[in-house]
């Protein structure tokens, strides 16, 4: 299969736009192609750290944008978490307007270049399009993600994003707990409102997720950053190497340093383990250690000190976001093998479709319907290989998922020297245990009403720590509602 | 932030440091560590215990050995000087209260970790009795210091230039052996050395606790590289630890893993002396 380039795609939008003659009936929209979203080269791309997704042309953004037949029902807004106006921004982009385009965005949404790249659009927004449905299939649907990311990129490359406006100082002060996507919108949520923020950040760089588990050539770490200076150009005081619960205790910031309000956005982050045999075996890593050596650290990068584990053969245990991240940055990082190993089959797999065709793009090679029992050590007890066992699918479960089940003797043995456990977090527990009177459930998530009131009054949460390891937009949604809801709080008392 | 204060030299390759961190300093409690990356781009985040602290000066200090990249950068530094990041303090502090007759064994770097809680130990009221090796005179640290709340001290060298010749756990044996016997040990130095002393002390049934210096990443629960195996679980250390009970701990696995990068670590560390030494020839 031969990949077209960025050029050739470009040009054919070009002509494809010139040919239109308006005006469009909906027959003409259908009959638009989908816009392919060009990509680098799979062949030079698992050699570099640069982004995948390299981005529409102008003439794609129409294009794409003409296909959208302005629905009066909106069924897509429905499904984006944040309710962004779709086909008001979409219509915005066949006028050729981006500013107010990505205007019509903001409104809703604070982080549309991120949202852009990593939403999973196939299951949110893009589910219920009418054009998806009508042509049968949820690729041919608006790529409304993609239109997104285009005009989020326009603005910030013409260095048009305009630092959003701060009321007169309130006396009030605010302290949010992590920079995740979840703290960074509760950040310039309630900063707008005129009171005094700080965000403190256990990392020495903030960003959450955004920075040490999502690869550079995924979601640019410029982005990010370009995002942190926003907040800070607000007058938000951003302190890093600060772990709330040691550094100091969640309610000293109230009791003793004169907090009004908290928000505690510290994200999904214990790794789960598979508890099978070998799993403490030198050459086994929880994704998030790989990952956080790849990305923070920069691993990828010959001047970091943190090292990178020599790799020849990886095998990497899951199928969502996180074990696709993990599977191309160690073939990125050097190894010659990458085997993705998954209990249930392709459609099952909760990670973005468009990372899914990337990953087999490069050369990580699927093994579906298969789960280790153990991992195999050599004489000095590092990894050797892996014992895995087949599945089949039978009755659903309680998701209306196939449940796997395992074949008996079905046994089969792998080669690897390295395991990157990739099956998901569970929320870290330092905030729960330095924090009497803080109530959670049973998968140690933060119980919170509707407004994102925690057990503890003026306590606000959000994010995963919240909803358990969910996803980038509704992180910053619960943000919105808390920001909402500490800004009434601070407008009373 | 992170100025520091105050350098010294206490034996060969082993450096003590005042660093200003006056949040850190005010919470710290003994048995806690601290993260330290030099350089904000590049660095590594390593781990290293509070030896002590001062919160009238508002300052922790650290004593470290440089056996890496990380540690000789730190110890290259000058009193003026800053680090970059200094994060903590970090780790479940040593649970501390009045046992009876402690003793607590320090071998080489180890000493500096142990410092904190033989202090703690003794101001809850604990007998105290110290045995401290290091494999020669030159290396050894915290002498006076220890010497100060021990009620008893043995010192022990491996090539017998100070002190007893031979390994702790030989007068550490005696101890366990002779009436009264010990309430608790507390045991902190090499891996090696931590995995016979709990060897040593099994048979005579004497709770042993040591602080484990696995490799790190963040210090705060989120990547899983410092686990350990105790009993049948696995534990996080920079969490659940640095101490654990030394008699469930898998010394031969934690052994494994601290050699993981190895390979690449001597690798780095071989082409930083080198670039030192092309630096300083002419
Ligand atoms: C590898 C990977 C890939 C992903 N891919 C996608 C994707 O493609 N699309 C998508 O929508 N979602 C994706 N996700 C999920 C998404 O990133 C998260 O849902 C989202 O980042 C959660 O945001 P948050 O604000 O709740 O917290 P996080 O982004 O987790 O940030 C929490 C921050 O809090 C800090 N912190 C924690 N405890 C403390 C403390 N005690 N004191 C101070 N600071 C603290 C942490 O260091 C961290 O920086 C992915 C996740 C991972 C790990
Ligand atoms: C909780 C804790 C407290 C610690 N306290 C102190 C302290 O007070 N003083 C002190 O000098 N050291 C302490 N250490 C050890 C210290 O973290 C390491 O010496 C340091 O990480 C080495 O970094 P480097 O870049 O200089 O060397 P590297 O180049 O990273 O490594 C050099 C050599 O040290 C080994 N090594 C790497 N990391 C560690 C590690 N974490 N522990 C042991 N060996 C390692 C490597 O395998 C290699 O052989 C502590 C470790 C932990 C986990
Ligand atoms: S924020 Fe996400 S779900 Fe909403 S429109 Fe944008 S890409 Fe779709
Ligand atoms: S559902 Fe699809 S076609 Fe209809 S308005 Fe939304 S984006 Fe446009
Ligand atoms: S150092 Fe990452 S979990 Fe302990």
């Amino acid at each position: 299969m031969s990949h077209p380039t960025a050029e050739q795609l470009y040009t054919l939008a070009e002509q494809q736009l010139a040919a239109l003659t308006t005006p469009l009936k909906p027959k003409d929209r259908m009959a638009i192609p989908a816009q392919e979203m060009p990509a680098q080269d799979p062949t030079l791309r698992r050699e570099n750290m640069q982004e995948v997704a390299l981005g529409y042309s102008e003439a794609q953004a129409k294009l794409e944008a003409e296909r959208c037949l302005q629905c009066p029902t909106k069924p897509c807004i429905k499904g984006c978490p944040v309710g962004i106006d779709i086909p008001g921004f979409i219509q915005k982009i066949t006028e050729g307007n981006f500013a107010d385009a990505i205007g019509i965005i903001r409104e809703n949404s604070l982080l549309p270049a991120v949202c852009g790249r990593v939403c999973p659009q196939e299951t949110q927004c893009q589910a219920p399009c009418t054009v998806g449905k009508a042509l049968k299939s949820v690729d041919k649907a608006v790529a409304i993600g993609r239109l997104e990311r285009f005009v989020a990129d326009w603005e910030r490359e013409n260095g048009l994003i305009k630092t959003p406006h701060v009321k007169p100082d309130t006396g009030k002060k605010v302290a949010i707990v992590g920079s995740g996507p979840a703290s960074i919108t509760v950040a310039a949520d309630v900063r707008r409102e005129g009171h005094s923020v700080t965000v403190f950040e256990a990392f020495h760089r903030p960003g959450g997720v955004l920075l040490y588990g999502i690869p550079e050539f995924r979601l640019p770490k410029a982005i990010v950053d370009r995002e942190i200076e926003e907040l800070r150009a607000m007058g938000v005081e951003v302190i890093t190497d600060f772990v709330i619960g040691r550094t100091r205790r969640l309610t000293d910031l109230l009791k003793k340093d004169g907090y009004d309000a908290l928000f505690v956005g510290t994200g999904a982050g214990l790794p789960k383990f598979m508890n099978i045999e070998g799993e403490n075996l030198v050459g086994v890593f929880s994704a998030n250690e790989y990952l956080t050596r790849a990305n923070l650290m920069k691993g990828y990068d010959n001047r970091a000190a943190t090292p990178i584990f020599p790799s020849r053969k990886v095998a990497v245990l899951g199928g969502g976001n996180v074990a696709m991240d993990a599977a191309r940055c160690a073939l990125r990082l050097g190894a010659e093998e990458v085997h993705l190993i998954y209990r249930r089959t392709e459609a099952e797999m909760p990670a973005r479709v468009e990372e899914i065709a990337h990953a087999k793009e490069e050369g990580i090679q699927f093994h579906l319907l298969q789960n280790p029992t153990r991992i195999l050590a050599d004489e000095r007890g590092w990894v050797s290989g892996m014992e895995l066992l087949q599945y089949e699918l039978g009755e659903p479960d309680d998701s209306g998922r196939r449940r796997p089940v395992p074949v008996k003797g079905s046994e089969c043995e792998m080669d690897v020297d390295t395991v990157i456990v990739a099956i998901g977090n569970d929320s870290n527990p330092l905030i729960r245990q330095t924090t009497p009177g803080l109530e959670t459930s049973k998968w140690g998530t933060l119980v919170v009403d509707e407004t994102g009131k925690t057990s503890i009054d003026r306590v606000f949460a959000g994010g995963d720590i919240v909803l358990g390891a969910a996803t980038v937009i509704l992180a910053m949604g619960e943000g919105r509602r808390a920001a909402k809801a500490i800004n009434e709080l601070l407008a009373r008392s | 932030m992170n100025k520091i204060l105050h350098k010294k030299r206490l034996a060969t390759d082993v450096y003590q440091m005042r660093i200003a961190a006056p949040l850190i300093a005010s919470e710290r409690k003994a048995g806690q560590f601290v993260i330290v990356q030099i350089d904000s781009h590049f660095g590594e985040r390593i781990p290293l215990t509070i030896a002590d602290a001062d919160t009238k000066e508002g300052s922790i200090t650290l004593i470290f050995q440089a056996v890496g990249r990380t540690t000789h950068l730190l110890a290259e530094k000058s009193v003026g000087d800053t680090v970059a990041h200094v994060l903590g303090p970090l780790g479940t502090p040593t649970h501390i209260e009045k046992f009876g007759r402690v003793i607590c064994v320090g071998g080489g770097i180890g000493v500096a970790p142990l410092h904190p809680i033989a202090q703690a130990m003794k101001a809850a009221g604990n007998e105290l009795i110290i045995i401290m090796g290091a494999r020669s005179k030159e290396l050894l640290i915290l002498e006076e210091e220890m010497r100060k709340i021990a009620d008893e001290l043995v010192i022990c060298t491996d090539d017998g230039s100070y002190g007893r010749k031979g390994l702790v756990t030989e007068p550490l044996k005696d101890f366990c052996a002779s009436a009264p016997k010990p309430d608790l040990a507390v045991a902190i130095g090499p891996p090696v050395m931590m995995k016979f002393c709990a060897e040593t002390t099994r048979p005579f049934a004497v709770k042993t606790m040591v602080s484990l210096n696995t490799i790190m990443v963040d210090g705060t629960g989120m990547c899983g590289g410092c686990r350990v195996t105790v009993g049948e679980e696995t534990k996080f250390v920079c969490v659940d630890g640095p101490e654990f009970d030394g008699h469930l701990v898998d010394f031969d696995n934690m052994i494994t893993r601290l050699q993981a990068f190895k390979p690449k670590e001597d690798a780095e560390h071989h082409r930083c002396h080198l670039e030192e030494i092309a630096e300083k020839s002419p």
